[in-house]
């Protein structure tokens, strides 16, 4: 049994190729299936279709399985094929599992460590075609991606502007649920910082602007109440997070605004974040206790920081992923020797059925049980240390001499071949 | 042969707090060492004190050697109790070397010997009551450290502040307050302790300096609740009062 790979990713691809073949989980199924059930060399199927990549994993018997995968995924461009052929890869056996496993940690993705694909691998995988070896194979690869992200800090960090604002918020705050967010500003950054820091349970209470449209709009979608800009004096008493960006020219909030609401907190924190580019917050009001202060340069700063540290992580579960992977070669090296333990069994089984055929009629109804479980026990006693070793010299490169020693000694090929 | 437990406690405190400085520098692999270090460390240090316990006549700690020997258990304990949650890890990096050097000094001034003078029972509550005040003051004053630590980070606008986590800044400010709390309610009970069973011929500066001690960490409480000095003003309060504790009692209380 073969294992083949055919696919694009970000790497190769840019993204006017990939999206060619992008497929969502339904399509991906039933194009698994179809490849699966076409008739063709792959007898299994999983199609792995994400923002970073389109990957085909087929298996079967046939030697061509590498090409007829590489068939489908061009098929599966339609006519942007001729773009698709030199951005795609071709990987086989232990290459194609090694890839799926990194794949699944997250070492392959854009973003080292990202979150998402672990549940991409599992949702492909529930969708398509597997069989015995892709069940297996993709089982692994899931193991190694949850091995990657509970023993390593690759996924831990955040890699993104409004996830590092979230994450820095709940630095300063035990826990965001309840939390109170001002939006200053309705621009798209603002409102995918507060999207987030909603998904972590805070309340986005107020979203101001100097266009009140456009405010009454953000605030509908996000369960805020709209506000101009000159009532930010009053509303930002009760804020514990202020995500500002807008396109004004000079501060929004300075820190004659400012600072009596900072101080009448009466020491309670609040974290400012200015998304702007002109600034939105006077830098000043950084130094006020309490007052914590991001902009775009701070968080771009940890942003880079955390990406370095995934980086430094990533070697980690590089080395747990090489662990899943030699456990795959030993699995795949053990199946070359399943036929011979299967022969040896047969045999010894035939020749315990043909002693037991000869004693017939011979033997007490009762003794004849007896004498039937006794030789089974016998029988697999027997085989049972020969079957082991045999494993465990699969996973050598000595594992097909083994069993070519089997079938001689047992005269296993002569009696297939009468 | 008791005794030499000290020395278990001294390693195991001291590897713990290695740790804890490997991974201040990104070394998250062995932390594991450091909790096991911390838990070694204080079974060792626990059966020091319960063979001082058996083999002494009464309460074995009233030297000051032996209060802070019996205060860095206290510390360690204090600090079990939540430095066990991964996000409270590093608290450790506050406690754990104090705690070694602690024993370190116990040690060198006789107070973890299996001899010790034993002192009546009266005197021993009020000791144990006193040093478990104490011991609450010194882990409040961590968390204070921890604070002071993480807010200059996130002031100072760290890139690596995401990549070593801390208890969140309002986490750390409310065990703080509550580490004093405790330890004022322990001061409160030690000093009725003492007022009320010990033979007390006036007013010395020993118990001069507890008051005080009692009072200034009543109105650190006070100023929060009432005038919202809370985060770095607070934890700045909780550092300078255990520095004065650690300056001046010492030396009212075992200077003879």
């Amino acid at each position: 049994m073969r294992l083949a790979l055919a696919g694009v990713s970000h790497h190769r691809a840019p993204l006017e190729v990939r999206e060619r073949v992008a497929v969502d989980l339904d399509v991906a199924g039933e194009l698994a299936r179809e490849v699966a059930a076409s008739g063709g060399p792959a007898h299994e199927a999983v199609v792995l279709s994400t923002c970073n990549r389109t990957e085909l994993y087929v298996a079967g018997e046939d030697d061509k399985l590498g090409a007829h995968a590489d068939r489908a995924l061009l098929e599966l461009a339609g006519a942007g094929a001729p773009a698709l052929a030199p951005a795609a890869y071709r990987l086989a056996d232990e290459s194609a599992a090694l890839h799926l496993f990194r794949v699944a940690a997250g070492l392959d993705s854009m973003v080292p460590g990202e979150g998402e694909i672990l549940g991409q691998v599992r949702d492909a995988f529930e969708a398509g075609s597997p069989g015995p070896l892709l069940g297996r194979t993709f089982r692994m690869a899931l193991r190694a991606g949850r091995r990657a992200r509970v023993e390593t800090a690759i996924g831990e960090s955040p890699a993104s502007i409004p996830a590092a604002a979230a994450a820095l918020a709940e630095q300063v705050f035990e826990g965001l649920a309840g939390r109170r967010v001002v939006l200053v500003g309705a621009g798209r950054t603002s409102e995918l910082t507060a999207r987030n820091l909603r998904s972590r349970g805070a309340t986005i209470s107020v979203v101001a602007n100097r266009t009140l449209d456009h405010a009454a709009r953000l605030a509908a979608s996000l369960g805020a109440h709209p506000a101009a800009l000159e009532e930010l004096p009053v509303v930002l008493g009760d804020a514990d997070i202020v995500v500002s960006s807008t396109s004004a020219p000079g501060f929004v909030l300075d820190r004659e605004t400012l600072e009596p609401v900072l101080r009448a907190r009466r020491g309670r924190p609040v974290l400012i974040v200015d998304l702007a580019v002109p600034r939105d917050v006077d830098p000043s009001l950084g130094t006020i206790d309490g007052c914590f202060l991001y902009d775009v340069d701070a968080l771009e700063g940890v942003v880079a920081a955390t990406l370095d540290g995934r980086r430094s992580e990533a070697v980690h579960a590089e080395r747990i992923v090489s662990e899943e992977a030699e456990r795959f070669r030993a699995w795949r090296a053990s199946l070359a020797v399943v036929p011979a333990i299967a022969s040896l069994r047969a045999h010894a089984e035939e020749i315990r059925a043909a002693e037991l055929a000869r004693l017939e009629g011979r033997l007490p109804e009762g003794d004849r049980d007896v004498v039937d479980t006794l030789t089974a026990q016998i029988v697999n006693k027997l085989l049972h240390l020969p079957t082991v070793r045999l494993k465990e010299a699969a996973v050598t490169a000595d594992g097909l001499l083994y069993a070519d020693v089997v079938r001689h000694l047992f005269g296993l090929d002569e009696e297939e071949e009468a | 042969m008791a005794e030499l437990l000290v020395w278990p406690t001294v390693i195991a405190y001291g590897e713990a707090a290695l740790v804890y400085a490997g991974e201040l520098r990104g070394h998250r692999r062995y932390d594991s060492l450091g909790i096991w270090g911390v838990r070694v460390g204080w079974l060792a240090q626990t059966l020091l004190l319960i063979a001082q316990a058996r083999s002494a006549d009464g309460f074995p700690w009233g030297t000051w050697a032996g209060a802070l020997n019996l205060l860095s258990w206290l510390v360690v304990t204090g600090y079990l109790i939540w430095g066990c949650r991964p996000r409270y890890r590093l608290v450790g990096l506050a406690v754990m070397p104090l705690a070694a050097c602690l024993v370190v000094l116990a040690w060198a001034g006789g107070g973890t010997a299996l001899d010790a003078r034993g002192d009546g029972w009266a005197l021993a509550s009020h000791a144990a009551l006193m040093l478990a005040g104490l011991a609450s003051f010194t882990v409040a004053a961590a968390m204070a450290a921890l604070y002071v630590f993480e807010d200059r980070r996130l002031k100072r606008h760290d890139a690596d502040v995401l990549r070593l986590r801390l208890p969140s800044l309002e986490a750390l400010d409310r065990l703080a307050a509550r580490s004093t709390l405790a330890g004022l309610i322990f001061l409160s009970a030690g000093i009725a302790v003492g007022l009320g069973w010990l033979d007390v011929s006036g007013l010395d500066a020993a118990m001069t300096v507890a008051v005080l001690i009692w009072v200034l960490y009543a109105l650190a409480l006070v100023v929060r609740w009432e005038a919202g000095v809370r985060g770095r003003r607070f934890a700045r309060l909780l550092l300078a009062g255990l520095i004065l504790v650690v300056a001046v009692l010492p030396l009212t209380h075992f200077a003879a």
